[in-house]
């Protein structure tokens, strides 16, 4: 276990390194002179020299990358080039936005799929077992922000069953927050719904298959009882794989779905820096989002280790 | 006097196995008709559309599906979105297809050494997991930043995006054919690794490889249409479902049909391979094939 | 058929004309099965795979695999007919009344869940709640199927346990509800045969202090015999005969019994080696010297594993040597080395005095074309993607010899000597039966006219009539083309029927070696002693 964790972790930090290497040879890659578009385009050359300098843009590409992991590292990631507002405070802005967002997608999607797959495996060959196949295909061949769109004008606009678009902090106002929260997490959820449905039904029939189902059953206990207590259990390392593994869509989800929903998250500031080519706020959302998936799945590793035994315990073979 | 036992009598080669299955199975079907409507519609795009992609109306703006000319409705712009939506497909296709092959000629390669290589397989891995750590819009999104959005860069994103599951789907299949005694067989006649990965390996991870490229398929479709949504894929005169819908949203109210119409477009797309690939899994699956 | 006599006490299960199809329209596999099981009575089902045994099973306690369900017949438990009982009835009957050791100790235990309470949930499903009881009863559950330490162990996860003790594990949940009949499906065909024989004495132990009556399932004819009063023998899914272990062996009245009897290598062993072929050249064509290999043990820094431990032995031109050896005790290892698949850490395998791991290019290239392996799992073995024409010509395209019309000749040629029709060339491998593929395997091998054929558990995989049959080829090979074999097995009764000359291998080291018929007849070595006695059916025909 403890050897498993050290492993882990330092591939981690291996990954962190090479990520940040991409973002930062990335970044070199915009177009444009950073300095030139500082200075502004009637400056002198002396002052786009002196702001190259100030920069540190003559210095050795080592030097440049070591100096821009430590201001990473700092919290530093400079000014938004279009408003001048610090890039840090835009991010605390509108970080929390995104992250209740997903986690309530990622609630909504486990309930959802988990509960479609457990149906679907309990009646099987039957009409719910076709049912919660169907929907799980249909989540995931319909694009999500179509569905958004559908379900603002048809769910929001036409009934009022949920506000069409707006956010309200959850700490400031729970009910309201989780209110506004709900059709955009419902949305972003689908997908990943799908997905751990279909997971989850495949994992639970093939568990119902093998020969310690048989033995369990052969004990006497019932068919309900065997799948709670070896179904579901498997199927719950089975989930958390999923949800490591679907984050990066889950990110790109979420920022389409702000911007239908007109939420101010991490994915309207990353879409209003691209298209105002703000390099600062766009450099440091990659590289916040790249930290973020790579902590993430860490933690789901971790997580994953801890629900599964044969991992928990040293094995002999 | 001798004990015969006879398996899968009657039953030709494998492959007419597979198709045989496939053909059996409602669902497979089904997906392969959507499929086969798909293609037929996006390849002769030029040759069906009434007009082109881009050929405004301003005397029409806005009409109904079922109007005379315009079978379903015209937008803003009064361009025909019947048009519009069978060159979109085309796009969607293109991009599907280029990404997939992106991911197939990147992720093979790559995951056959990893798989078969001890000593690249730490390298290889370290490698996808830092292209994990990148979602395809945040690759979209660094593409456009450098070179501005285009077809080109939304299919390489998304290509890059399936890159490492390719590689994890080949590395497996790889580390299991490996194992199997006609491998080891191969490598007491002194074969070469490079002979055992394209004799034997290759040949038996093509089935995975094909399913995975029915898993991709669609995910790439919905990914181009959500970046040409947002403004960082496909550019206008290009017509494209996802901008389309971003079209659309400006006047949703006013004809929802607009928005309706591109989308199922995307849907019938996707589940056309999600339903074909599901047939296609199941019929390659050999647990399912032979029961005792 | 046996049917109840008027002084036979009532039978406690008694199954009458039963029959189990598996999807709607299919044939059954099951045609008319009758039989009676008395209280206390032991009965041993024997098949080969696809009889329709474990149907038997699946039939009785009502849990057939997919859409397999019965179409007709009765199985009274008493005045139950479990054929027809609601799922309801059945769980009352589950454990309680008919208990299962099932068949592969590996993939019958959950392995996240600890065994105490894989147990504790036998014991649970009748209504045993009190937690510190149901503990007290699980280590004495474990304790009695003879697990050591049994309150530290239930508390471990099923792959901290070796394959003996899961199923020592099995049998524990069987027994914990004391039931009147126990159904052991092949308990031990995944076990070495020393660790078989204890645990086959440990459940008899059990089973007749508790008089419990005793349903086992097997393909080995020895086992049947040792363990039970009565056998009955299948085949595609009908009764072929029932009788006494004695009147089945030594007086068998239905065809396949008296082949099956035959075959069984077991309990009247044929000998069938080959006289020794008349060959030019003579002399050891392999020679193994002080052979050592070892493996570092993963995690665990500086310790080392002695996988062989100074191996010497000879396999002497046109004969077979036999290796032979339980799981662990290194006898595939030496195979890998010499087959050049593995680098001995010291010590030589010589082939006519060259050795593979030494050499390099052509020589290295020469020496392979004079070895060749025959693996055991005719499953594996062949590429599934490849026609049988291109399976056994793969060796002579890797060595190029001769041009396509000369290795189609070869190829047909090839397919005859073991005995194939020259049609399958075209097919694919899972066309073929298991024993079929085995052909295409030897003919592999033989492509490139070896001198000496490495045969890692070749007939291992198959049923026993097969078996002989693959047995008998290869010796007919071996006196028509002076062949020489390599035969690495843990099953005795093989190395009897074919091997001129024995090693007997325990934990990396040789512990007897010498010609087949005087270790058999006086072994050295206590091991081997332990390993003879083991041997199922022995008891009876000597």
């Amino acid at each position: 276990m403890l050897n498993y964790l050290v492993t882990r972790l330092w591939q981690s930090v291996v990954t962190l390194i090479l990520a940040s290497i991409v973002v930062f040879l990335g970044v070199r890659q915009l177009p444009g002179d950073p300095a030139l578009a500082m200075a502004g385009e009637e400056a002198t050359p002396e002052r786009v020299e002196a702001i190259r300098e100030q920069l540190g843009l003559n210095e050795s590409l080592i030097t440049q990358y070591l100096k821009f992991v430590g201001n990473m590292l700092r919290g530093d990631f400079g000014q938004s080039t279009r408003t001048g507002a610090q890039v840090t405070d835009l991010v605390a802005a509108t970080l929390p936005v995104t992250l209740w967002l997903s986690a309530y997608a990622i609630v909504v999607a486990v309930v959802v799929g988990v509960l479609l797959g457990i149906i679907a495996e309990r009646f099987r060959g039957r009409w719910p077992e076709w049912m919660a196949n169907a929907l799980a295909l249909i989540g995931l061949s319909v694009p999500n922000f179509w569905l958004g769109i559908l379900a603002i004008l048809y769910l929001a606009v036409a009934f009022g069953l949920f506000p069409a678009s707006g956010y309200v902090p959850i700490t400031q106002d729970p009910i309201q927050g989780f209110y506004h929260l709900t059709l955009p997490a419902i949305i972003l959820g689908t997908s990943l719904a799908a997905v751990i449905m279909r997971q989850t039904r495949a994992s639970m029939i093939e568990t119902m298959k093998t020969d310690f189902v048989r033995t369990a059953r052969a004990k006497g206990l019932s068919r309900q009882r065997v799948l709670v207590r070896y179904g579901l259990r498997n199927s719950l390392i089975v989930v958390v794989t999923i949800i490591g593994l679907q984050l990066g869509g889950l990110i790109s989800g979420a920022v389409v779905t702000e911007r239908i929903f007109a939420l101010p998250g991490f994915g309207k500031l990353t879409l209003d820096a691209v298209f105002t080519r703000d390099y600062p706020v766009i450099q440091a959302v990659v590289l916040l989002i790249t930290v973020g998936y790579i902590l993430i799945n860490l933690a789901v590793d971790i997580l994953y280790s801890v629900i599964n035994p044969r991992i928990r315990v040293g094995g002999k073979s | 006097m001798t004990v015969v036992e006879v398996r899968n009598p009657g039953l030709g080669s494998a492959r007419g196995r597979v198709w045989r299955s496939l053909l059996k199975s409602p669902l497979g079907l089904t997906g392969g008709i959507m499929l086969a409507i798909v293609v037929v519609l996006g390849l002769l795009a030029p040759l069906i559309a009434p007009y082109g992609p881009a050929e405004v109306h301003f005397d029409a703006p806005f009409q109904q599906p079922g109007t005379v000319g315009y079978i379903l409705g015209t937008d803003d712009l009064g361009r025909d979105i019947f048009s519009r939506m069978l060159f979109g497909i085309r796009v969607s296709l293109q991009v599907g297809i280029m990404s997939v092959v992106l991911a197939v000629v990147v992720g093979t390669p790559l995951g056959l050494l990893a798989g078969y290589w001890r000593g690249l397989d730490g390298v290889i891995s370290r490698l996808t997991d830092v292209t994990l750590a990148f979602p395809f819009l945040i690759i979209a999104v660094g593409l456009s930043a450098i070179s501005g959005p285009s077809l080109t860069n939304a299919a390489i994103a998304l290509g890059i995006a399936q890159i490492p599951t390719m590689i994890r789907v080949v590395r497996g299949e790889t580390l299991r054919i490996k194992e199997t005694d006609f491998v080891l067989g191969a490598k007491t006649m002194d074969a070469s690794g490079v002979r055992i990965i394209f004799s034997h390996i290759l040949p038996n991870a093509v089935s995975a490889i094909i399913v995975q490229a029915t898993v991709i398929m669609p995910v790439a479709v919905i990914g181009e249409a959500l970046l040409s949504f947002l403004g960082l894929g496909i550019q206008p005169p290009t017509p494209s479902l996802g901008i389309m819908l971003s079209d659309a949203q400006q006047y949703i109210s006013r004809a929802p049909t607009a928005a309706i119409f591109p989308g199922l477009a995307i849907v019938l797309i996707c589940l056309g391979f999600n339903l074909f690939g599901d047939a296609l899994r199941d019929a390659l699956d050999p647990t399912n094939s032979s029961r005792k | 058929m046996t049917l109840p006599t008027a002084d036979a006490p009532a039978p406690l299960l008694s199954v009458r004309g039963l029959e189990v199809t598996f999807g709607d329209n299919a044939e059954p596999v099951l045609h008319d099965v009758s039989f009676d099981i008395r209280p206390g009575e032991r009965v041993a089902i024997v098949g080969q795979s696809g009889s329709g045994k474990s149907t038997i099973i699946g039939s009785i306690l009502r849990l057939l695999p997919g859409d397999g369900h019965i179409t007709g017949g009765s199985i009274l438990l008493g005045n139950d007919d479990l054929a027809t009982a609601s799922e309801q009835h059945m769980r009352s009957v589950r454990g309680r009344r008919i208990g299962l050791v099932p068949q592969d100790p590996a993939s019958n235990l959950n392995p996240s869940m600890r065994v105490g309470a894989q147990i504790a949930d036998a014991l649970a499903a009748s209504g045993h709640r009190n937690g510190a009881d149901v503990e007290k009863r699980v280590v004495e559950l474990m304790t009695e199927a003879g697990i050591p330490e049994a309150k530290r162990r239930a508390k471990q996860y099923p792959h901290e346990f070796s394959g003996g003790m899961r199923q020592r594990v099995l049998i524990a949940i069987a027994l914990s509800r004391q039931p009147e009949l126990l159904i052991a499906d092949e308990p031990t065909s995944a076990l070495d045969v020393t660790v078989q024989r204890q645990i086959l004495n440990h459940l008899q132990t059990l089973v007749d202090a508790h008089g419990t009556s005793l349903l086992f399932i097997t393909h080995d004819l020895g086992v049947a015999a040792d363990r039970t009063d009565r056998i009955i023998v299948m085949s595609e899914g009908r009764i072929v005969e029932v009788g006494t272990p004695a009147e089945i062996l030594l007086n068998p009245q239905e065809d396949y019994t008296k082949r099956l009897v035959a075959a069984a290598p077991t309990a009247v062993a044929a000998v069938r080696v080959a006289a020794g072929s008349s060959t030019v050249k003579t002399g050891p064509i392999l020679e193994v010297s002080h052979l050592v290999k070892e493996f570092k043990i993963r995690g665990q820094r500086g310790s080392i594993l002695r996988a062989v431990d100074d191996v010497s032995f000879s396999v002497e031109r046109g004969t077979t040597t036999a290796i032979v050896g339980e799981s662990g005790s290194g006898k595939t290892t030496v195979a890998r080395i010499i087959l050049g698949l593995e680098s001995a850490t010291s010590g030589t395998a010589l082939v006519d005095g060259e050795g593979i791991t030494a050499s390099r290019g052509q020589q290295r290239r020469a020496l392979r074309r004079r070895v060749q392996p025959v693996f055991q799992d005719p499953y594996g073995s062949l590429d599934p993607t490849y026609s049988i024409e291109k399976l056994i010509d793969e060796p002579l395209r890797i060595f190029k010899v001769g041009d396509r019309r000369s290795r189609q000749d070869r190829v047909a040629e090839l397919l005859d000597q073991v005995a194939l029709p020259r049609t399958v060339a075209q097919r694919r491998p899972n066309e073929l039966s298991g024993g079929q593929r085995q052909r295409v395997a030897i003919a592999r091998a033989l492509a490139l006219e070896p001198e000496l054929l490495i045969c890692d558990e070749a007939v291992s995989a198959l049923d026993v009539l097969v078996q002989e049959q693959i047995l008998t080829l290869l010796a007919d090979l071996q006196s028509n083309l002076g062949l020489s074999y390599l035969f690495i097995t843990h099953d005795l009764a093989v190395v009897r029927q074919i091997a001129h000359n024995v090693v007997v291998m325990k934990s990396g080291e040789v512990m007897e070696e010498g010609a087949t018929d005087a270790v058999f007849r006086s072994p050295s070595s206590g091991y081997t002693r332990e390993l003879l006695s083991a041997i199922p059916g022995a008891s009876l025909v000597s």
